[in-house]
């Protein structure tokens, strides 16, 4: 049941199959791979291939596995159906655009898009929010005052609205769409670190090392900062959903990746007005999201429990 | 509570000078609104009138100050794109249209959301549970605009009776509010079923039931209360990410209300009715936080007192 399969990542309540069989075999398995040493011993593989074979690979490897330019296309090819329907070809497995550029070509050109925005966002945020989520959550005082305040600003933001502003002032660019996903995306990682170090603060171990005598900066790195690192890690793989998807929209709305770039959202924009004739224009960039998106959000899903079990969400 | 109510209202409008700050930094400091807005072949003088008219010969934070002072009396200035009417004027003709549909979503969101939660919850395990869990991860998953694109093209052209875009009859409701709809029912489907599985094994709810509750009571009344609170920190969040997507869904069917507008005024260079609708738009954000803050601090008395933070 395939369904089912791709839930396996939450799928707590049923036993996995294979501690019911040979108790040997299971054990030899958690002993020889320790990541499946978890109560929540699904790995989910589906997501983790989708996330792989759709996101990472292309990115990486676009200019070696592709045959066509992603941004010139042979006209007397366009609208060219899927391979699988009448009138298609081989040649343009998912079909062409009114250009007569290859869909998949783009598809895997864009995934690099997708992928450099979503790195520089998360990077960026995840530095900035967790400097300040844990100068916040660790000195308290006026320092987290003024952090919370910023905080809730910046999560205030109609990101598209801005987006529309800058568009409206200097045009849409790469850089700008960077900044503009740069400048919420700290704030998710901000008060995520804030509360986890607040708790973290008031351990027996960080007491004990103040007693010893070490310097906050110490404390903050040694005990404070692996404490938090791993709702960092869940956080992020969650938020690179959401800058895919933000990006995405944006590109769509026209105040993202500017054309004739291979962002998913432009594509998608690309076949709104001929969906009815060429439905493949718009049906799959937008697939290729939503998978992603999905899969990310499954992963995510399953790292909090894999990670950190008194996080685990009852389900 | 009026203290509490204070302070927070205090760091609302605080959040909202600083919204207005960032939004007029980006509109000037990213180029003279002038490069763009006046044609190319303008003289010297009509355009230093037009920089005067404009105000733009000012110094920078004496920009801001009249902005502000401006934007207080909801004046923003004439419309660049139609400069016999103002923007505030524009965007009050456009409002009507965005809040209807607004209204329309949330109340998908909530009669499906929240029921479906419970539902999920009581009926752990089951088919039904899993059918909600598949929603809730496609409506946190799918692209809207994308969505939008591929009901019209499989529903809203075969059945004809609903229209492909603009504003109409009921049936024009249909499609965009269950797009502007389907993110927040996942998110109030996940919040309401975490809330219910816990509440549901508290001490409290087996004494309810061994006490002989009926099993509905326990579940709407025993449960259902005290779960609903939990949920409610995160409405501004969900709200927030509604917005954007109504942006969004606006755009793809054409509805002429406010999202609309900006994607229509930022593609003609429309600077006050863009930069006006941003700040309106986080100050509507800003409310509805305050709203939602007050609310929890009402219900949950420990936040009030300052015993719980809410970030």
């Amino acid at each position: 049941m395939p369904f089912g399969r791709l839930f396996s990542g939450s799928g707590r309540e049923s036993p996995t199959a294979s501690s019911e069989q040979a108790v040997g075999t299971a054990e030899g398995r958690r002993r020889w791979f320790p990541w499946l040493r978890t109560r929540s011993d699904k790995v989910p593989w589906i997501p983790i291939c989708i996330i792989v074979f759709l996101l990472l690979l292309p990115a990486l490897l676009a200019d070696v596995i592709t045959v066509h330019d992603p941004l010139r296309g042979v006209l007397a090819d366009r609208l060219t159906p899927p391979a699988w329907i009448e009138g298609g070809s081989w040649t343009y497995p998912l079909g062409t655009d009114k250009l007569g550029r290859d869909i998949l070509t783009r598809i895997i050109y864009g995934a690099r898009i997708s992928l450099t925005v979503a790195s520089l966002t998360i990077l960026v945020g995840a530095s900035v929010g967790t400097t300040l989520g844990l100068m916040a959550g660790y000195f308290g005082g006026w320092i987290d005052r003024v952090v919370s305040w910023l905080i809730d600003t910046f999560l205030s933001l109609p990101i598209v609205l801005l987006a529309l502003v800058i568009v409206a002032a200097i045009g849409p660019s790469f850089i700008t769409i960077v900044t503009i996903i740069a400048i919420t995306m700290w704030a998710y990682f901000a008060r995520q670190v804030r509360g986890d170090t607040l708790a973290v603060r008031e351990s027996e171990y960080v007491a004990r090392s103040k007693v010893a005598g070490s310097r906050p900066w110490r404390i903050l790195l040694r005990h404070v900062l692996p404490n938090v690192a791993n709702t960092l890690i869940v956080l992020a793989t969650l938020q690179v959903g959401v800058v895919i998807l933000s990006e995405s929209s944006l590109s769509f709305i026209g105040a993202g990746i500017p054309r004739p770039n291979p962002s998913w959202g432009v594509m998608v924009a690309d076949g709104r007005d001929q969906v009815l004739i060429a439905w493949w224009i718009s049906l799959f960039p937008g697939l290729a999201i939503l998978l992603v998106v999905l899969s990310l959000n499954l992963l995510g899903d399953w790292l909090r429990d894999f990670l950190d079990p008194k996080m685990r969400q009852r389900r | 509570m009026a203290r509490y109510v204070l302070i927070n209202s205090v760091r609302g409008v605080l959040t909202i000078l600083a919204v207005s700050f960032i939004v007029f930094s980006l509109a000037r400091l990213t180029g003279d609104p002038l490069d763009v807005l006046a044609p190319v072949d303008m003289s010297r003088e009509d355009e230093q009138a037009l920089r005067e008219q404009w105000g733009l010969d000012k110094s920078l934070p004496e920009q801001y100050r009249s902005f502000i002072a401006n934007a207080l009396r909801g004046d923003f200035g004439p419309s660049f794109l139609y400069p016999t009417e103002t923007a505030g004027g524009i965007i009050a003709d456009r409002l009507p249209a965005s809040i209807r549909l607004g209204m329309v979503a949330t109340l998908l969101v909530v009669t499906i959301g929240i029921p479906l939660g419970i539902l999920s919850a009581v009926k752990r395990g089951s088919p039904a549970d899993r059918i909600a869990k598949g929603l809730a991860l496609f409506g946190q998953s799918v692209p809207e605009f994308w969505l939008a694109i591929m009901l019209i093209w499989l529903i809203a052209v075969p059945w004809k009776f609903i229209p492909t875009s603009g504003i109409g009859s009921w049936s024009s409701y249909i499609l965009p509010s269950f797009v502007i709809a389907i993110f927040g029912i996942a998110a109030l489907l996940r919040l309401f079923r975490s809330a219910m599985l816990e509440t549901l094994g508290s001490e409290y709810i087996k004494l309810a039931r061994l006490k002989g509750v009926s099993e509905f009571w326990v579940i709407m009344k025993h449960a259902l209360k005290p779960a609903s609170i939990g949920p409610l920190t995160f409405f501004g969040g969900v709200a927030v990410r509604m917005l954007t997507g109504a942006t969004v869904v606006e755009i793809v069917f054409s509805w002429p209300g406010v999202g609309f507008l900006a994607f229509e005024a930022a593609n003609a260079r429309d600077f006050p009715v863009v930069q006006a609708l941003a700040l309106f738009t986080a100050t509507v954000i800003v409310v509805m936080n305050l709203l939602v803050d007050v609310t929890y601090a009402y219900l949950d008395p420990r936040v009030r007192l300052g015993q719980r933070s809410l970030a």
